[in-house]
Parts: C-alpha cells; structure tokens; sequence
C-alpha cells in the first residue's frame, strides 16, 4: 500500500513537470544578457572560455559567496567530528596489497598534475579553481585509501586554504582600490589564449584551485582518521 | 546520437533503481556512482564541458569515497 502511493505521488509529480517543461522552448534564450557574454565576452575580459569569464569576472561576487559556503562546511564539519574525537588508538590496520599500494603510488602524481593543470589554464579550456580543486582531492582520497597510515600535513593545508581565500579577498579589494569597484580587472588582459592572459582570472582561479583542493583534502582527512 | 543518449539515459534509470534496491550497500554506492558517470558523459554530450568535469570529479569520485568510508564505519548490508 505505501509502495503504491509512493509510485502514485511520483507519477503525479514526473505528470507536472512534464506538463510544465512543455510550455518551455528548449535552448532558446529569453534573456540579452547571455548574447552579450557570448560576442563581447573575449574583448572585455581577455578569458577565451566564456564560462570562466561569467564565473569570475561577471559573478565574481557569487563566486565569493560559493567558495564561503565550502569554507563554511569544512569548519563545521571538522567541529562537529572534533567534539566527538576519541582518543586515537593504534589500531593495526590492514596494509592494501601490493597491486593497489603500486597502482595507488603510480596515479598519486599524475593526479595532482592532472589538478594543477585544470586550474591553471582555467580561462583557456574547460574546467577552473572547482574542478582542479576537486581532482586534487581525489588525488589524496585515493592516497588515503591505497597507502594506509601516511597523512596530510594539517597545518600545511590549512596554511594553503587561508592564504587561497586571502589572495581571493584581496585581488578584490585591490580592483576596489585601483578601479571603480570589486574584483575589478585592473591588470593588463594580453593576447587572448595565451597562459598569461586575461588579467586577475589566472590568479584568482590558482588560488580557488587550491583553496577547495586543500579544504576537500582536510574533510576527508577528518572522516578517514578522526572519526574512528 | 540520439540513440547513444537513450541508450545511457536507460542504463542511468536502471542504475538508480538498482541503487535503490541492493541490500549491500556497497553495490548500492557503486551503482549511485554510476549514475553520476553516466550524468557527467550526458553534460558532454550537451556542450558543457565544464560542469561535466565537476560531475566527474566531485559526484563519481568523492562522493562516493566519502560514502564508502561511511559504510565502512556502520554496517554493510541492509537488514
């Protein structure tokens, strides 16, 4: 009986949205704003991925707001396992095996260049500061699962995740200082496509990259070894 | 293409049914790691590369990483 007043409900749900979406032409744009950054996009930010360009020049402000609410989430997760920290016993873990701990110390590297380089060419090809961030991450998951009892340096990370935010803050404040108001492009755009184009895009997404890298990091670093 | 996008739309459906049906809770994760695989593969197929990416890394691999240490410190299966 709940079973089929769940399928009902759901079926009575997917029936609105379907209804809904109909009247709704697909990929046509209701607003000028998207054609603008489409044409004028390269020439007023120098950034050939246009993403990017909305992602940190237009909405630089929510982009602020988004890398706050990750830092947000890491400290109250590392609150909330820190109240309940038990004391650390040695516990013996159980060493992977020789294939994994191999395979696991072959893509570490890889992982971490793979990262690096999705956020340092941010605004030439698709991905930024998130997805290096992320990636990088991955690396270290990986390095926590495959090569048991090797660890972060916390401090470290912390130190990299306060100085990322800061540098982000201060570009900021620097383009109100320089400019006319916040996060404003004040360095020189260069060629488009080049590396050392597009003015404060690179650095800002260099230092996201790293920020959401090492708080990612330091979540799963709380959930793998504190939290036992 | 239209055949491709179908085809993988199917196998996400099935894949987050099966997500919900398993009893080991392992496979349950695996299967809901699929379907992240599978939303991020549709994302390239659309032109958005990007969130594609963000897909990839953040839903199929830390995601569920996250979830498996989770079951790893409570129970496997499902009673």
């Amino acid at each position: 009986m709940r079973k089929l007043i769940g399928i009902l409900s759901l079926l009575i749900i997917a029936g609105g949205i379907a209804l809904s979406l109909k009247e709704i032409p697909f990929g046509i744009p209701k607003t000028k704003i998207g054609d603008h950054f489409i044409k004028k996009g390269v020439e007023e930010t120098g950034a050939v991925n246009i993403v990017t360009s909305v992602v940190v020049v237009y909405r630089g402000f929510d982009t602020l707001g988004e890398v706050t609410v990750l830092f947000t989430a890491a400290i109250g997760l590392g609150a909330v396992i820190g109240i309940y920290r038990k004391k650390r016993v040695n516990r013996k873990v159980e060493s992977s095996s020789l294939i994994v701990y191999t395979g696991c110390r072959f893509l570490f590297p890889i992982l971490l260049l793979v990262g690096t380089y999705i956020f340092i060419h941010g605004h030439l090809t698709p991905g930024g500061g998130f997805q290096g961030g992320a990636v990088i991450a991955s690396a270290f998951l990986l390095m926590y699962l495959g090569c048991k009892g090797k660890r972060i340096n916390e401090n470290l990370s912390k130190v990299v995740e306060v100085l990322g935010g800061l540098t982000f803050i201060g570009l900021g404040i620097a383009g109100l200082i320089m400019g006319k108001d916040f996060l404003f492009n004040f360095l020189p755009k260069g060629e488009p496509a080049a590396l050392l184009s597009a003015g404060i895009i690179p650095i800002i997404y260099i230092a996201i990259g790293l920020k959401v890298g090492s708080e990612l990091t330091g979540i799963i670093d709380n959930l793998i070894e504190k939290s036992q | 293409m239209l055949i491709i996008i179908t085809i993988l739309v199917l196998l996400m459906i099935v894949s987050a049914i099966a997500a919900l049906i398993f009893k080991d809770l392992i496979s349950a994760v695996i299967a809901s790691c699929m379907v992240s695989l599978i939303a991020a593969v549709l994302f390239y197929f659309l032109q958005a590369p990007d969130v594609a990416m963000a897909e990839a890394a953040i839903g199929a691999a830390l995601v569920t990483g996250i979830f498996v240490i989770a079951v790893k410190r409570t129970k496997r299966f499902e009673e």
